[in-house]
C-alpha cells in the first residue's frame, strides 16, 4: 500500500489536489462477538500508519496484560471507545474511523457482534457501500453471521468480503478456509450480493491484511487492503431517475424563492421540466445556485438550491422529479421492517414515519410475517420483538412520495419514531406501493377501528347524555367537545334537534317513530365511532328501553351513558327554547315531564347534577370521569 | 453512499450542508457553536454555502472565557462584520466575579466553570433546542460513537448506551421539552480534509495558525504565548521570541504552541503530515485521566 503522506520531497499542491480528487468508499465490518473486527481496524490503522506517537505511547501502556502482537499492542483498544466497553472488553455501539491511501479515502463503520446490537448493524450497514463479514477460523459459520449476512441484504449493501481471521490459530490450513468459504458461499447464495470475495487474515499478525502473507502460499486472491483500494462499487446514482426532495424553502427576500435540498439521484439541468409529487403540478428549472456561482446540472450527491419559472406551492418534504418518471405517490405500502426498541411493534399501534424529508404520522396496518434471521423461514407474528425483522403494511395519514427501496435506497429507506418518548423505534424498507388500481393485495388491507383510533391517538366511544330538555345536556356536549378539541381529539356532538331537521325530518314523535329516531342516530352513532371519533350524543332519550337499544347497537365500542339529572322545575324555569310554556299551554303534545314520562336511568355511567353546578364544572366532572 | 462523479471532498461538503439544512428545517431555535479555530471556520464557510443567497438562519454563539487570544476576538468580530452573521457572545459572569482564571484554580476547575458552565448557561437562556458544534469523529474514541444528530436530557447530558439509532440520512429530530440536540456535520470529516478544505475552498483562519516569532514562556515542556500582561511570570521568567504556531485555538494559558516555520497552508499540511502526534494533545484539558472525554460529555462539555 503506498501511503498518502506528504513528505519534504512531495510537490505539495500536486499533492493536495491528489488529496481532494481521491474516492470514497464508506464500508463496514460486521461479525460476531471476538471474531476480532475491533483488532482488524485497530489494524489497519496501524499499518497506513494513522496511529500518531503519544496514541502509540497510550496504547503500549494500556495493552499490558493483554494479547498482543508482535508490536506489543492490542489494537482493538484503539476502536474501543467508550470506558464501558473497554471493562467489558466488548465493542457496544457503531464507531466510525478513518484512513486512507493514495488512492481512496475509507470511512469504517465498526459495528457490534453482540446479538442484543443488531440494531446498531442495521445502522452502520445504512451508509456502507461493502461489509467486511468477519469469521473466526476456528469457529465457522455462526448463526450470528448468517444473522447479520441477512441484515446486509436487507439494507441492501452489496458487496461483502468474507474476512476469515484466526488463520493463524489454525495453522493457517488452507482445508479450514475453503470449508467456511464454502459454507458461507452456499449460505449467501440467495442474499442477491453483487461481489463476494473471501480472504484468510490474521488482524493480529498482519497476514493478507496489506500484502500477501508467506504463512499462506495456497492463497490465490487478493490481499485485504488493496482489494478494499480497487473494488468498484461506484453505482452511478446520477444515471438514475431524478429524485430531489425539497429540504429547506430558501426565500432571503421577496424576490428569490429557491428550492434547498441534496440531489437524492439522477441529474438535473436548466430548463429540465420538472413535477411536484405531491399536487402533480409542471415546472420549468430556471437557475441551479450555489454560492460558488450557478450551475448548469447538478447531479447525485449534490447539494444545490432550485429555481423555478413560476409560483408554486412547493414546501419541505415534496419532491421534484422529471414528467413520466415519478416517484410512487400514495398513502400505503408493503415494507420490511428492522425493529430496534425493547418495546415490540404492534398493528394499528401509530407511530410518526419519517422518509428523507417527509415526516408523517403511520400506522401499521397489517403485520403479514416475521423473517427468521437465521434460517430466512417466515412465521405468523402478532408482533415484531427487538432486532426482528418483519414484513408489513403501512398506511401513513396522508400520501408520502417513496421509491422501492430496491431503486432507491434514500427515497425507499424510513424509520418510526415514538410519538411519546420520540425515540427511533425502527427502519423500514420499502418493497412496493398499495393501490386499489394496481394491486391486489389491496384488499387484504385491513383498516379496522383499531388502526383508525390509533391514527387519531384516541379511544373512540359513544357518550350518551340523557335527561330532561333544558337540563343541561347540549351545553355540557359542547363544552364537553371544546375541550376535547384544544387537546387535539377529534369528536362530534349529534343533536336531537340537529338531526330531526335533516336525517330524521321524516319522523314524527308517536312512540314508534320515536324508536325509530333513536335507532337511527345509535346507528349513525356507531359508524362514527367505528370511524375513530367520540361521538356526543345529546337526546332527551326518555325510555329505558330505547336507551338500552342505543347501547345494543354500539356492540363493543365503549358506551357512556350521562344522566344529567335535573328536576323539572329548574328546567321549565330555565325553559331556553319556551317549549316548556308551549307544552303547558297545549301546543305540544306528548312533551317528555309534563305528558310524556321520563324514565330515569338505572344503570348510566355517570349521574350530573344539573341544577347544583354550573355546566363548565360539570363537564370538568365528565372530562375527569373519562380520564380516570 | 458513494456517488460515481463526486471526490470525497465534494461529498463530505455535500452531507455537512444537508445536515445544517436538516437543522434549519426542524428545529425552532437552533445556534451555532462558533470557537474561532479551523473546524469553526470550516463550519462558518458550509453553513454559507448551505443558505446561499439567504443568510445564515441562526446565530452564531461564542462563549468567551475572557482567556482568548486577543487576535481570536478580533478575528471573530471581523468575519461577523464581513458575512453578516448574528453573533451572540457570552460569559460566566460568577466566573469572572470570582476572577476564576487557569492559573489559580487549574485547569480542570477552570475549564468547568468559564467553559463548560458557561456554555450551559448559555444554551439555556437562550432556549437553544438545537446546537451545532465543529467535532469530528477522528479527534477523540468517545467522539467516534456519537451520532452526527446527538440527543441531550433536560440537563444537557449524554447517554451514550441509549443513542438514536441513525440511518440513511434520515435524522430523527424529534425533542420532548427541555431536551436538546446537538449537530456535528463534519462527523465524518478528518483532520487532513479540513485543511485540504480550507487549502481548496481559500478559507481565511486566525494568523495564529501560521508560523510568526511570537513572545513565549516554556511550562512544563509546554510553550505558552504570553498574549497580554496577565499572564504571571515567575521571578526572572523572561518571555522570548520564538517562531511558532498553534495547531488548535483556545484559551492562550491552556493551548501550546509547537516551534514551526510553517507560514503557509501547504507548509502546514506538510509538516503536520510528517508529525506524529494526535491534534488534541496540544489541548491540556484531556490528558487528566483515560476516558476524561467521555467523562465531560457525560457532563455537558460539547
Amino acid at each position: 500500500m503506498s501511503l498518502s503522506l506528504a513528505t519534504p520531497d512531495t510537490d505539495i499542491a500536486l499533492w493536495l489536489n491528489q488529496q481532494t480528487e481521491k474516492s470514497l468508499l464508506r464500508f463496514l465490518t460486521c461479525g460476531s462477538v471476538d471474531d476480532g473486527k475491533s483488532t482488524l481496524i485497530g489494524r489497519l490503522l496501524y499499518d497506513s500508519q494513522l496511529i500518531l506517537d503519544d496514541q502509540l505511547a497510550s496504547l503500549r501502556n494500556e495493552s499490558r496484560n493483554r494479547t498482543t502482537g508482535d508490536e506489543g499492542i492490542d489494537f482493538s483498544l484503539l476502536v474501543d471507545g467508550l470506558a464501558a466497553e473497554r471493562e467489558q472488553g466488548i465493542t457496544i455501539d457503531v464507531a466510525y474511523r478513518f484512513f486512507s491511501t493514495d488512492k481512496r479515502k475509507f470511512i469504517v463503520a465498526d459495528t457490534p457482534g453482540h446479538e442484543q446490537y443488531t440494531r446498531n448493524m442495521a445502522t452502520g450497514a445504512s451508509n456502507a457501500d461493502l461489509a467486511l463479514v468477519l469469521i473466526d477460523a476456528r469457529k465457522g459459520v455462526l448463526t450470528q453471521t448468517r444473522r447479520h449476512s441477512f441484515i446486509l441484504s436487507l439494507i441492501g449493501v452489496k458487496h461483502v468480503v468474507l474476512v476469515v481471521n484466526k488463520i493463524d490459530l489454525v495453522d493457517y490450513d488452507e482445508a479450514v478456509f475453503d470449508r467456511i468459504v464454502a459454507e458461507y458461499r452456499a449460505f449467501a447464495e440467495p442474499l442477491g450480493f453483487k461481489t463476494l470475495a473471501a480472504v484468510p487474515v490474521s488482524a493480529l499478525r498482519g497476514d493478507n491484511i496489506l500484502a500477501k502473507s508467506e504463512r499462506t502460499p495456497w492463497f490465490d486472491g487478493t490481499p485485504l487492503v488493496p482489494y478494499l483500494e480497487a473494488v468498484d462499487v461506484a453505482e452511478d446514482r446520477s444515471a438514475g431517475k431524478l429524485r430531489f426532495p425539497v429540504q429547506w424553502v430558501n426565500r432571503p427576500n421577496l424576490d428569490f424563492r429557491g428550492f434547498s435540498g441534496t440531489v437524492a439521484s439522477g441529474a438535473v439541468a436548466v430548463g429540465d421540466d420538472v413535477l411536484i409529487a405531491s399536487s402533480r403540478k409542471p415546472a420549468v428549472v430556471s437557475r441551479i445556485v450555489t454560492m460558488d456561482g450557478d450551475l448548469q446540472r447538478a447531479v447525485a450527491g449534490q447539494a444545490v438550491t432550485l429555481v423555478l419559472d413560476r409560483e408554486v406551492d412547493i414546501s419541505r418534504g415534496d419532491m421534484l422529479s422529471h414528467p413520466g418518471e415519478t416517484p410512487e405517490f400514495s398513502n400505503q405500502f408493503q415494507a420490511r421492517l428492522v425493529w430496534m426498541s425493547e418495546e415490540p411493534a404492534y398493528p394499528g399501534r401509530s407511530y410518526l414515519l419519517k422518509l428523507g424529508t417527509q415526516l408523517v404520522p403511520a400506522t401499521i396496518t397489517d403485520l403479514k410475517f416475521r423473517t427468521n434471521v437465521n434460517t430466512l423461514e417466515h412465521t405468523a407474528a402478532t408482533k415484531v420483538d427487538l432486532n426482528e425483522v418483519a414484513t408489513v403494511t403501512i398506511a401513513t395519514d396522508k400520501p408520502i412520495a417513496f421509491d422501492a427501496y430496491a431503486s432507491n435506497a434514500l427515497t425507499g429507506g424510513f424509520i418510526l419514531v415514538d410519538r411519546i418518548s420520540n425515540a427511533t423505534l425502527g427502519a423500514g424498507t420499502i418493497e412496493f406501493g398499495l393501490r386499489r388500481a394496481q394491486n391486489l393485495t389491496y384488499q387484504s388491507f385491513d383498516v379496522n377501528r383499531d388502526v383508525r383510533a390509533q391514527m387519531k391517538g384516541q379511544t373512540p366511544r359513544i357518550i350518551w347524555f340523557t335527561g330532561l330538555s333544558g337540563s343541561g345536556k347540549s351545553s355540557i356536549a359542547n363544552l364537553l367537545e371544546k375541550r376535547l378539541t384544544a387537546e387535539g381529539r377529534h369528536a362530534y356532538i349529534l343533536d336531537g334537534d340537529n338531526v330531526r331537521h335533516g336525517l330524521n325530518r321524516d319522523l314524527g314523535f308517536t312512540e314508534a317513530a320515536r324508536v325509530e329516531n333513536i335507532r337511527r342516530v345509535a346507528e349513525v352513532a356507531k359508524l362514527m365511532a367505528d370511524a375513530g371519533l367520540i361521538v356526543l350524543v345529546s337526546f332527551i332519550s326518555p325510555f329505558e328501553n330505547e336507551r338500552r337499544l342505543a347501547r345494543e347497537i354500539a356492540g363493543d365500542i365503549d358506551f357512556v351513558e350521562v344522566y344529567v339529572d335535573t328536576p323539572i322545575e329548574v328546567c321549565e324555569a330555565r325553559d331556553p327554547k319556551g317549549l316548556y310554556k308551549r307544552a303547558r299551554a297545549g301546543e305540544i303534545k306528548n312533551f317528555t315531564g309534563i305528558d310524556s314520562p321520563f324514565e330515569a336511568p338505572s344503570n348510566a355511567e355517570l349521574v350530573l347534577h344539573g341544577a347544583e353546578a354550573e355546566p363548565l364544572v360539570l363537564a370538568d366532572q365528565l372530562h375527569a370521569w373519562l380520564e380516570r | 453512499m458513494t456517488s460515481g462523479s463526486l471526490t470525497h471532498l465534494q461529498s463530505l461538503e455535500a452531507e455537512s450542508i444537508e445536515i445544517l439544512r436538516e437543522v434549519a428545517a426542524s428545529f425552532e431555535r437552533p445556534v451555532m457553536m462558533y470557537s474561532i479555530g479551523k473546524d469553526s471556520s470550516v463550519l462558518l464557510h458550509l453553513a454559507r454555502k448551505a443558505f446561499f443567497p439567504s443568510k445564515i438562519p441562526f446565530p452564531l454563539l461564542h462563549v468567551d472565557t475572557t482567556w482568548k487570544f486577543r487576535e481570536m476576538i478580533a478575528f471573530r468580530d471581523r468575519m461577523a462584520e464581513q458575512f453578516g452573521f448574528d453573533l451572540i457572545t457570552h460569559t460566566n459572569a460568577d466566573g469572572v466575579r470570582d476572577n476564576i482564571n487557569p492559573f489559580d484554580h487549574g485547569s480542570s476547575r477552570y475549564t468547568d466553570i468559564m467553559k463548560t458552565a458557561a456554555l450551559r448557561q448559555a444554551l439555556n437562556a437562550g432556549r437553544y433546542d438545537a446546537a451545532i458544534g465543529g467535532a469530528r469523529r477522528d479527534e477523540e474514541k468517545s467522539r467516534a460513537k456519537e451520532r452526527i444528530f446527538s440527543h441531550r436530557n433536560e440537563s444537557h447530558a449524554w447517554d451514550p448506551k441509549n443513542q438514536r439509532p441513525e440511518l440513511w440520512r434520515v435524522f430523527n429530530t424529534r425533542l420532548n421539552p427541555g431536551e436538546s440536540m446537538r449537530v456535528f456535520p463534519i462527523s465524518n470529516w478528518t483532520e487532513l480534509d479540513v485543511w485540504t478544505y480550507i487549502y481548496a475552498e481559500g478559507i481565511e483562519l486566525p494568523s495564529l495558525y501560521y508560523a510568526k516569532r511570537r513572545p513565549v514562556v516554556e511550562r512544563s515542556g509546554t510553550l505558552i504565548m504570553v498574549d497580554d500582561d496577565r499572564m504571571p511570570l515567575a521571578k526572572g521568567e523572561v518571555p522570548r521570541e520564538e517562531l511558532v504556531r498553534f495547531r488548535t485555538l483556545g484559551c492562550y494559558p491552556l493551548t501550546g504552541a509547537m516551534r514551526s516555520s510553517a507560514a503557509s497552508l501547504p507548509e502546514i499540511i506538510m509538516e503536520m503530515q510528517a508529525s506524529r502526534t494526535s491534534e488534541r494533545e496540544g489541548r491540556l484539558i484531556d490528558s487528566d485521566s483515560v476516558g476524561s472525554m467521555e467523562k465531560k460529555k457525560q457532563e455537558g462539555y460539547f
